[in-house]
């Protein structure tokens, strides 16, 4: 009996030990590369293009502490020997390692004749980690930084600081315009008569899986014609419509079931439409409000496809900011590092703050596409 | 109290003018003004938002100066109509004009009978993106779900679940764009040659298992699997949150009366979770599929579909405002349309048996 419980707990240990492993392995998985890309923003431009981001912590690598000059009597297309090792060239450029634990690495083309010396040392972190990255990308002004090869490269700046306004500017009215708008019509649907309620939510339900592009064409159109194109006015309306089928259904879903007698007990003391809107129904509906606002911050905030489509450069938000660095200069990593944090630093506090309600939102909108 | 009706009425009406006024002043001041860009934003927030709420307000105090009769028929239209009207606007009259553009010429005139649409099927890009969403929603939708899957029954059994689940989680907040970056930079490629060190993550993990740095995003087919690692890094903690909240909800007796049965962990997963969950799968398996099916920032950012990683929604990108188009651009957005609709037929009938009306 005794044996027989400790072998099970043994099992159980070894079985959680095991799940933990797992987990923890896909964990790291899921992490590095946004550690990598969070690291790099801080190091000196110059230092991102010679090694990997992994360098800043403490490691063992081959520091260079002398040089052998290979005297000019030596033929090089032979084999050479240096300190009693001999190798052809083509082996001492790809360093070789000595009895005494050195590597000695042939340095450039044959007409150098210089060897590195190169021992194998304990490097500590890196120290000279920086602001001017995230300086850099900010600024709309002139910025200067050193490329891998220590030139001084002088450009015009990416300006995210502008675009992190831009983002603003549109995410905030984007997010509260199609709750509002929203909030109304699922009171309609749920509380009050008309005719064709049924069909018309019908065809709420049916836009829930819609692809936007079907729009883009069509809406674009109007926009032109209505000179609303590259305003923030028509890009908060686009997202609101976009955003609004799965917004009605929702707060739909919540509101009709708040319980009947609430309202009709406010009916019999005369309250109107309106105040019992106002004052009991959206109170009422915080959490349902909460989730889809969460949600459609983040869908906005993260929005590339209609910015790029309905927002003109002049307005241009994040996304779009960070997707013209990764066109224009694809390899500047020091500003794309930066400026992808920059881009992250609101979503992620928004989603780490407010997780419980981000999910019950997922799970009560799990039937949109 | 009833003569004055008629007055506040008028005054209800002068104020709708006056909102409206304001607001169209407001639009200009925002599309013409050169101020400091602070300003701008602070403004644009009240204007938006503060105009949304005003509208709403005044068309209220409007309907409920109205005689009781009208009032009740007008109010729904107030309350309805401009979520409707802008659903109206926004999808469901563009899927019948966009259907119509899709016969017409490049400029969205002439008629081109079914030109655009032989085009999208027999074009090589078309075809090209065609094999491509098809993997992106095979590959893509089966690891984010059996991921999500396998992550979710782990976490279920681990005392630090939340801590997991949130860091699995944590690329939901990520735009895609920035996404983007961050596994362009594992991916990125310097080639070889004396004294160059790879600083991409995969390369420099290559390299250092002895084998031979890679410019992983320009070697098709594969670079596509890359790419569709990027989807499931975003994707995964989606499955999972809802995988898991459906895991949760199976009655602990049943797991319990199997185990005591002697039923081992992988009987119970296969036999009892699997089946008890089978309605989230198919709905988190759709959700993710639809979401590969109309994929594009991924693609625009990383590749902008080239070397074979061309994408549907990338090409009705490219046929549209590169190549202006419009034909054949409404064309494809229409088969994208086309292939959602069993999606929606299904969602159709949950509501009617849901009975919610």
């Amino acid at each position: 009996m005794n044996t027989k419980k400790t072998s099970l707990d043994r099992q159980k240990k070894l079985s959680n030990f095991f799940v933990n492993f797992v987990l923890i392995l896909i964990c790291i998985i899921w992490i590095v590369p946004t550690l990598g890309v969070f690291v790099t923003s801080f190091r000196n431009s110059q230092n991102i293009f010679q090694s990997g981001w992994w360098t800043v912590f403490p490691h063992r690598e081959y520091v260079k502490t002398g040089e052998i000059k290979i005297p000019e009597d030596v033929d090089v297309d032979g084999p050479i020997t240096v300190n009693g090792v001999t190798r052809t060239f083509e082996e001492w450029r790809a360093g070789v390692l000595m009895p005494d634990g050195t590597q000695l690495t042939w340095f450039g083309n044959k007409r150098t004749r210089q060897i590195d010396v190169q021992t194998l040392q304990w490097q500590w972190f890196e120290t000279d980690l920086t602001l001017e990255n995230y300086i850099n990308v900010l600024s709309g002004k002139e910025i200067r930084f050193k490329d891998g090869s220590g030139n001084e490269i002088v450009r015009q700046g990416n300006d995210l600081s502008a675009a992190f306004l831009n983002s603003i500017a549109v995410a905030v009215p984007a997010t509260i315009i199609p709750i509002l708008i929203a909030a109304f019509a699922a009171y309609g649907f749920a509380w009050m008569n008309f005719p064709a309620r049924k069909f018309l939510f019908t065809i709420v339900v049916a836009l829930l899986v819609v692809p936007l592009q079907i729009a883009l064409v069509p809406i674009l159109q109007d926009y032109t014609k209505l000179g609303i194109n590259g305003t923030f006015l028509g890009i908060w309306l686009a997202h609101a419509g976009f955003g609004l089928p799965l917004a009605i259904y929702l707060l739909f879903n919540y509101i009709n079931q708040l319980p009947r007698d609430i309202l009709e007990s406010a009916f019999i003391d005369g309250a109107s439409h309106f105040t019992i809107f106002t004052n009991l129904i959206l109170p009422l509906s915080v959490p349902a409000l909460a989730s889809f606002a969460i949600f459609q911050f983040l869908w906005v905030w993260n929005d590339y496809l209609v910015g790029l489509i309905f927002l003109g450069e002049q307005n241009r938000v994040l996304t779009m900011a960070l997707a013209a660095i990764v066109g224009e200069k694809g390899q500047d990593w020091h500003l794309l590092t930066a400026g992808a944090f920059i881009s992250m630093i609101l979503p992620l506090t928004v989603f780490f703050a407010l997780q419980r309600f981000f999910v019950r939102g997922l799970l009560a909108g799990s039937v949109k596409g | 109290m009833k003569s004055s009706k008629p007055l506040q009425l008028v005054f209800a009406i002068g104020a709708m003018a006056l909102t409206l006024l304001l607001l169209q002043q407001g639009f200009l001041f925002l599309r013409d003004a050169s101020v400091s860009k602070i300003v701008i934003v602070v403004f644009a927030i009240v204007w938006g938002v503060g105009g949304v709420a005003l509208l709403y307000t005044v068309a209220n105090w409007i309907v409920e100066l109205l005689p009781e009769e009208w009032a009740a028929r007008i109010q729904p239209i107030v309350f309805v109509g401009p979520g409707l009207a802008l659903l109206f606007w926004f999808l469901a009259i563009p899927v019948f004009r966009t259907l119509i553009l899709s016969f017409r010429g490049p400029n969205g005139d002439g008629f081109d009978g079914i030109d655009n649409y032989v085009f999208a099927f027999t074009d090589r890009v078309m075809l090209e993106a065609f094999r491509n969403n098809l993997l992106w929603m095979v590959f893509g939708a089966s690891f984010c779900v059996g991921l999500g899957l396998i992550i979710a029954v782990l976490a279920d059994r681990s005392k630090y679940e939340a801590v997991y689940k949130a860091i699995i989680f944590m690329p939901m907040a990520i735009s895609f764009v920035g996404a983007g970056v961050i596994w362009k930079f594992v991916y990125t490629y310097k080639g070889e040659g004396s004294g160059i060190s790879e600083i991409g993550l995969l390369n420099a993990i290559v390299l250092a298992l002895g084998g031979q740095s890679q410019p992983w995003l320009l070697i098709p087919p594969w670079n596509n699997f890359f790419l569709i690692a990027i989807m499931v890094w975003l994707q995964t903690g989606f499955a999972m949150v809802i995988l898991s909240s459906a895991i949760k909800g199976i009655p602990a007796e049943l797991l319990e009366a199997a185990r005591i049965d002697g039923a081992n962990e992988f009987q119970i997963f296969f036999r009892i979770i699997i089946p008890s969950i089978q309605g989230t799968l198919i709905t988190v398996t759709t959700t993710i599929v639809i979401f590969s099916l109309k994929l594009f920032d991924i693609v625009r950012v990383m590749t902008g579909g080239n070397n074979g990683t061309n994408v549907i929604a990338n090409e009705f990108y490219l046929q549209r405002f590169t190549y202006g188009d419009a034909g054949q651009a409404s064309a494809i957005a229409v088969i994208l349309l086309v292939a959602v609709i069993p999606v929606m037929i299904y969602n159709l009938r949950q509501f009617r048996e849901s009975r919610a009306f």
